[in-house]
């Protein structure tokens, strides 16, 4: 939009009005140009406005949802990555899955900052919200299966018995071969 | 994964790691006699030979009680050389021929050996072969020659042999032909050709055989009968007489059998000594004109003069040992004798003549703690001013070994440590304010110096002399031999109980003796012999005042129905706390698993009627007692018999006397072993203060195996009694060996096994739920080891995973043995290529770490071998899932790896046993292994894995740290310097 248009006054005294006007004027008491009809440039303001407005939803929804598919991307790489590390307790394969854990649930707790630039009264953002949380759960649960795979998860009973001390006798017997 | 735990991923990794790591354990060069000593002894000395010739090291040759031959520096006490004779080769004599041999008899007499005297390699050998058996005489006379050969003059085995002194080779050799003849004394008057053999016939009958040294041919034979009869000791007074004593042993004899004329001369004793009361006997010597005898404890000197008179020339209450003569100059024989009084000991020369004149008189202080002389060694030199000086050689009633000259003990040797029949640890005392600890410097200057030396040392500028400085501090760094704890837990005292009696408390750090203490002898018992060593008080939580304390079980007397007599020790000083003399024997003892609220461990002691006695006798103990009253029980195993039998407590005992600590017991059940075809040879319980961690064994699969662990569970073997003969003497197929596994509360056999063609010897050790034996397979002609694995089955449903995170199992839940179990047992064999002396496992704080085997070899080395090795869930073609868990591919034989012998390059001479002592520090434990000598060394089965290394560079961490600060600190202000700049544009 342009900017420092000016709108000429009658009378000594002069004003530069920087402000724009042009969509909105704000004061009636000027006159229209000759041949200007207000009602149909009004009217025709308005379509423009909707219509740019409409644009910028649609784009503003379009990104929400480009953005809640961006973890999808996200995930093949770091499925990519899994298959890479293998399934032996290593400092790489612990990393990667460590990371792999730890960035599904840090984009969880800012799922309101990611789709902040995008919230408007028109937008639907319910949807790609959803999306981009079940996208980064299905990260998490990939963690978590790798994390499985590893061995890392206490998911059989031999890991809750490894540390089970001997359970105490109630009889003792002693003795052996006279000294 | 051999774990999986989310809870400890630290832990994960160590086992990954170490599971990667092969399972040797070996040392570097410079790490030798860091963490580990070795300490070389010989025993108790039987005999000693002075060899004082003018050329060469001054030396003397003994022979000792755990047979072995040692050629000792007689200005040190160092040992030149030594031998280890096999334990049935027991020395009956030592001698020096021709001033460069040394000539041993051994084996019964059927073994003479000579050793080259300046370095001990055997020269020859000779087997003397011989009728019957008889006592060994071993006679080397320095002048007498057969055709320019020295002889030596062996009587053994019934049959008097003459052996060459240069090859060994027997010259001539003569039979005795009477059956019952026993040789007393072999006698070669010097500078003639005859050997007189004297000895009794029959009991009552005195023989005399006059034999010509140079063939052997007998002159004379004569005999003489004295109606009631002989001792069979005889003192030798006189080439031509001999001293002995009427079987009554009132009456001495003078018997001399001067030109083949035997002569009786008798005289009560009560004639000489007025107040003598009770048989005497006669002390074996070789003095002449002198000898000794001894009735109750009172030693008397006779004297003889003229043929056949008597005369007493001292008598004494003091306990005294006396050497033999020793000839000094033309004509003059000296003999020492050592009395002890008190806190001294009186030495004397005199001349074998002149009994009135003292060629030396003196007084030594002596350490109360090593009793009283028990054998005196004389031997002279000449001063400077030609005058005859003497040392002495005295053996103490604790085997140690001291030289004593100019009335000063010139060195000492503590060679009862030779003999170690106990031992326990303790710990040493807190580190506390006031506490003195060793001198860390001496002073700034050293301090300095050492620290240069070991900059030097890391900057790889050190010369090799510097490299020997360094590893010499490092080596007798005070830090290990400080007497406080440490943090963690490597210096401890360990507690030796020794066959003298006597206690010696060694530090773990250095082996230094810290105190020893000779068992207290009481009125009621003169001489009480040392049994056993138990943990009596060990203070750790609420009596931390109390200094721990040991218990010394000894008996008095030899047979086992003795009375017992028990010893309490201060194991921070060695004082003696308190004894008690028993009135009942000790044939069992039971530590009990209760403390009272002093930490003093509850013991029940068994006596030979099989009433329980228990001990400490408060009312607290008898509190706690009552109150697991039911749960106590006990075994006993006869092995004469074959027979194992189970008892209960049953009430107080009934006697004459209340006594509400002495408790009935009765029989409960009995395992008998047919005496046909079974004799028990080993019987192996679990070690009594042994810590399991967990009882689930983890296997392939995330799936678990629950171990049976039971402490009262006890391993039995027995093999077919023919087997019981050497090698040899039974053929495989009448051979068998067979493994048992017996609860002891119950008497329920748990598993049996039999192994067709195995005979003993067995050597077994138990820990957590297995069991590994060695054994001899005659079939295949080799060693052989077995494992034994037991599963508890009863528990292996409990696999929900729910129940077991919200704790709705009874795994841990006490149980009663008399709930029957089902168990389910794994078994493999190997062969193993040593025989084998001793067989231990180490022992760590919480049981954590995996555990090896150490094995005590026939080369008296100890090999460790991890137990992964004898793991019955082996096998030949391992899954990729076992593979991870870590089971080796099974082989047929058990690899022995040279770099895996904890005792390096050392040997433990006589190795006897192996004790393990957990470390505070959980990857740690501390291996004592005994026998003539003592090694100690600490091991980490699984690598230190819980704390850093002896060789961890703390300059490169510290260095790493610094420039990491640095770094950051740098970078810090670069990228603030860039942030201003960016504001700025």
């Amino acid at each position: 939009m342009e900017k420092g248009k000016g709108v000429m006054g009658s009378g000594q005294r002069w004003a530069v009005d920087f402000s724009d006007n042009s969509t909105a004027p704000s004061s009636r008491d000027i006159l229209d140009p000759l041949g200007f009809t207000r009602a149909s440039v009004d009217q025709d303001d308005s379509t423009v406005s909707r219509q740019k407005k409409d644009a910028e939803s649609n784009w503003k929804a379009q990104k929400a949802w480009e953005v809640a598919q961006a973890p999808f991307k996200n995930l093949l790489m770091m499925g990519f990555m899994m298959w890479m590390a293998g399934n032996t307790v290593h400092l790489f394969s612990i990393g990667i899955t460590f990371s792999a854990l730890w960035q599904p649930i840090s984009a969880l707790q800012g799922v309101g900052k990611v789709f902040e630039p995008y919230k408007d009264s028109k937008v639907e953002l319910l949807g790609p919200k959803l999306l981009f949380i079940a996208l980064n759960l299905g990260g998490l649960a990939l963690g978590v299966w790798k994390l499985n795979t590893l061995g890392l998860l206490p998911t059989h009973a031999s890991d809750w018995v490894s540390s089970l001390p001997p359970a105490q006798e109630v009889e003792y017997s002693g003795g052996g071969i006279p000294i | 994964m051999a774990i999986r735990s989310f809870f400890i991923p630290f832990l994960l990794f160590v086992l990954c790691f170490c599971s990667s790591l092969s399972p040797v354990l070996s040392l570097y060069e410079d790490q030798v006699g860091l963490m580990d000593w070795h300490q070389q002894y010989i025993g108790k000395v039987k005999q000693a030979v002075f060899s004082t010739q003018k050329t060469g090291r001054r030396r003397v040759i003994v022979s000792t009680e755990e047979n072995v031959i040692a050629s000792l520096d007689l200005r040190h006490g160092e040992i030149f050389w030594r031998h280890l004779l096999g334990s049935n080769d027991v020395i009956n004599g030592i001698d020096i021929g021709l001033g460069k041999y040394v000539i041993t008899l051994s084996s019964g007499g059927s073994i003479l050996r000579s050793w080259n005297l300046p370095d001990g390699q055997m020269v020859w050998e000779s087997f003397l072969q011989g009728p019957k058996h008889s006592k060994s005489l071993l006679l080397v006379p320095t002048n007498l020659k057969i055709e320019k050969d020295n002889v030596i003059v062996v009587f053994s085995n019934g049959r008097l042999h003459a052996v060459s002194c240069i090859d060994g080779e027997v010259l001539w050799k003569k039979d005795f032909e009477a059956e019952s003849f026993e040789a007393q004394q072999v006698i070669q008057p010097s500078g003639s050709d005859l050997i007189y053999v004297v000895g009794f016939s029959a009991s009552s009958q005195f023989k005399m055989y006059q034999i010509n040294a140079r063939n052997g041919e007998l002159l004379k034979h004569e005999s003489a009968t004295f109606s009631s009869g002989f001792l069979r000791e005889v003192s030798l007074v006189s080439s031509e007489m001999v001293v002995a004593l009427d079987s009554t042993g009132s009456i001495l004899l003078a018997i001399s059998f001067q030109n083949g004329e035997i002569s009786f001369q008798e005289t009560p004793i009560s004639n000489l000594v007025e107040d003598s009361s009770g048989p005497a006997v006669i002390i074996p010597l070789s003095v002449p004109g002198i000898f000794v005898i001894k009735t109750n404890s009172v030693t008397i000197f006779i004297k003889v003069i003229g043929k056949g008179k008597f005369e007493v020339v001292e008598k004494t209450n003091h306990e005294t040992a006396v050497s033999n003569a020793l000839p000094i100059s033309e004509g003059q024989q000296a003999f020492a004798l050592v009395q002890h009084a008190g806190s001294e000991i009186h030495l004397a020369v005199k001349l074998a003549h002149d009994w009135d004149d003292n060629l030396l008189k003196e007084s030594i202080k002596m350490d109360q703690q090593r009793g009283i002389p028990h054998k005196v060694f004389i031997n002279n030199y000449i001063r400077t001013d030609r005058s005859h000086g003497f040392r002495l050689l005295i053996v103490m009633e604790d085997h140690s070994l001291l030289l004593l000259q100019q009335g000063a003990v010139v060195w000492s040797r503590e060679d009862g440590l030779a003999s170690i029949i106990d031992v326990t640890a303790s710990e040493l005392p807190l580190e506390r304010d006031g506490v003195s600890v060793a001198k860390v410097e001496h002073n700034l200057f050293e301090w300095l110096k050492g620290h240069m030396l070991k900059l030097k040392g890391t900057l790889m500028l050190a010369s090799p002399k510097d490299v020997a400085a360094i590893q010499s501090m490092r080596i007798k760094s005070s830090e290990k031999s400080k007497m406080t704890r440490d943090h963690n837990g490597f210096r401890k005292l360990l507690i030796v109980l020794t066959r003298a009696g006597k206690l010696f408390a060694l530090h773990t750090g250095d082996g230094r003796v810290v105190w020893s203490h000779l068992l207290h002898k009481s009125e009621a018992c003169q001489s009480p012999i040392g049994l056993n060593l138990y943990q009596w008080q060990v203070p750790h939580h609420h009596a931390l005042d109390e200094n721990p304390s040991v218990l010394v079980i000894s008996r008095c007397g030899p047979s086992s129905d003795a009375p017992g007599v028990l010893s309490f020790v201060d194991t921070y000083t060695g004082k003696e706390l308190n004894s008690l003399s028993l009135i009942h024997a000790v044939v069992q003892v039971i530590p009990l698993p209760y403390t009272d609220s002093t930490e003093q461990r509850l013991h029940l002691l068994v006596d030979s009627d099989k009433h329980a006695h228990l001990y400490p006798k408060t009312s607290e103990a008898l509190s706690i007692f009552k109150h697991e009253f039911s749960n106590i029980y006990w075994y006993s195993v006869e092995d004469h018999n074959g027979i194992i039998k189970g008892h209960a407590l049953k009430c107080m005992c009934i006697g004459e006397v209340v006594d509400e600590f002495c408790f009935d017991t009765r029989d409960l059940w009995s395992v008998v072993f047919p005496s046909e075809s079974e004799k028990i040879i080993a019987t192996v319980p679990r070690k009594l203060n042994e810590v399991v961690h967990t009882q689930a064994k983890v296997i392939a699969d995330q799936d678990v195996m629950y171990k049976y662990i039971s402490r009262n569970i006890l391993f039995v073997a027995t093999v077919a009694p023919k087997c019981s003969g050497g090698i040899g003497s039974v053929t495989p197929e009448e051979s068998w060996l067979v493994a048992y596994l017996i609860d002891t509360v119950t008497g329920r056999i748990l598993h049996r096994v039999t192994h067709h063609g195995a005979r003993g010897p067995v050597h077994a050790v138990f820990s957590e739920n297995w069991v590994v034996y060695h054994y001899f397979n005659l079939r295949a002609h080799r060693y052989e080891m077995s494992v034994i694995e037991i599963y508890d089955q009863s528990r292996a449903d409990n696999k929900d995973v729910w129940k077991l995170v919200f704790g709705k199992h009874n795994l841990t839940s006490p149980i009663s043995l008399f709930s029957r179990p089902e168990v389910i047992t794994k078994s493999q064999s190997y062969f193993f290529t040593h025989s084998v002396k001793a067989i231990a496992v180490t022992s760590t704080a919480k049981g954590i770490t995996s555990e090896q085997l150490l094995i005590g070899t026939i080369g008296d080395q100890v090999l460790a071998l991890d137990k992964r090795f004898l793991d019955p869930r082996r096998s030949v073609n391992p899954t990729q899932a076992e593979k991870e868990e870590g089971i080796i591919p099974l082989t047929d034989s058990l690899p022995i790896i040279p770099q895996s012998y904890i005792t390096h390059a050392l040997r433990v001479e006589g190795l006897r046993g192996i004790i393990t002592v957990p470390a505070k520090l959980e990857s740690t434990t501390l291996v004592f292994a005994h026998g003539v000598d003592l090694f100690f060394t600490q091991l980490a089965p699984s690598r230190t894995y819980d704390s850093l290394t002896e060789d961890f560079s703390y300059a490169l961490l510290l260095i790493t740290i610094v420039a990491l600060v640095a770094a950051i600190i740098v970078t810090w202000r670069l990228s603030e310097r860039k942030e201003l700049q960016d504001k700025w544009r």
